[in-house]
């Protein structure tokens, strides 16, 4: 009876850390996304500044609201511009950066394929 | 031929990387945030900085009247430079200035207003920096031109007289 009832308590418990971190784990992963502004290459995550630190209990404000992920990006970058996410999207002024790799990649192929394989 | 149509093509690519990268020297290496916005003004829920009650934006901001929004603190310097000139705009009468206590200390912010003036018609306060962010602001000091509920203009960092008399171009 005594083994059941710790069983329960550690059942009940058990879960509930895993929410709590759940929602941190998510704090995490947004805020290293998010790039601090006024500081010199550091994500939200990383700084100390007054605006990193704002911008951190914005978003765990945000979550507990029940904004998802994309929505806090989209809800931030409203505000601060593009510039504040660290993995851009594709758009107009975006697109050489995503495309230009897979140029790269598919021009590179081309020239080992014709060098070396149709060679033989 | 196949060596020519190599040798173009190398060409080719190395052109146009040099036009990416000669076009790249010509932007400014700095980040420069974008000072004309015509978003909203978010609504949200403070205190008024001396009574202690709680206010929504929506009763400190009325729509056909220009508001300007400082964000300032006691404990920042480059406030200190500009809080002259926002008393001379108060004294001039044509602008209501709404002040923003941010992240600030009650005590020393009031010592503050004591020793340089307050300038403000109203005071509202921001503990924890949350309002700034939700207002797009960087830091302090900022000042917004704010116009039926919209903000006009940036202002980021402190005010100079050059901005002053180009803040009263725009009123006009």
């Amino acid at each position: 009876m005594k083994n059941l009832r710790i069983i329960l308590i550690i059942f009940l418990i058990f879960p509930m850390n895993h929410l709590e971190a759940n929602e941190k784990d998510k704090l995490n992963k947004i805020t290293k996304n998010l790039r601090c502004l006024i500081c010199q290459g550091q994500s939200v995550y990383d700084s100390d500044s007054e605006f990193a630190n704002s911008l951190k209990i914005l978003v765990s404000k945000k979550l507990g609201e029940g904004f998802t992920e994309d929505q806090i990006y989209n809800y931030l970058k409203d505000k601060y511009g593009d510039w504040i996410l660290y993995d851009p999207e594709l758009n107009k002024n975006t697109y050489i950066l995503w495309l230009l790799p897979i140029l790269l990649f598919l021009i590179g192929g081309a020239i080992i394929y014709k060098n070396y394989i149709v060679r033989k | 031929m196949k060596k020519k149509f190599l040798s173009f093509f190398i060409v080719l690519v190395f052109s146009f990387i040099f036009v990416i990268f000669f076009r790249g020297l010509q932007d400014s290496n700095k980040y420069t945030p974008n000072i004309e916005s015509k978003n909203n003004i978010p609504s949200f829920n403070t205190k008024n900085f001396y009574s202690d009650l709680s206010t929504n934006s929506s009763n400190i901001f009325e729509s056909d009247k220009i508001y300007l929004l400082n964000i300032w603190s006691s404990w920042c310097v480059p406030c200190r430079q500009e809080h002259p000139l926002l008393v001379n705009l108060k004294k001039e009468g044509k602008i209501n200035i709404i002040g923003m206590n941010y992240k600030d200390n009650k005590k020393n912010a009031e010592e503050f207003l004591e020793k340089l003036g307050n300038p403000y018609n109203e005071i509202f306060v921001d503990l924890d920096g949350t309002i700034a962010i939700e207002l797009g602001a960087y830091g302090v000091p900022e000042s917004f031109l704010i116009y039926n509920n919209k903000i006009i203009k940036k202002y980021i960092g402190p005010l100079n007289k050059k901005l002053i008399n180009e803040m009263k171009k725009t009123i006009k």
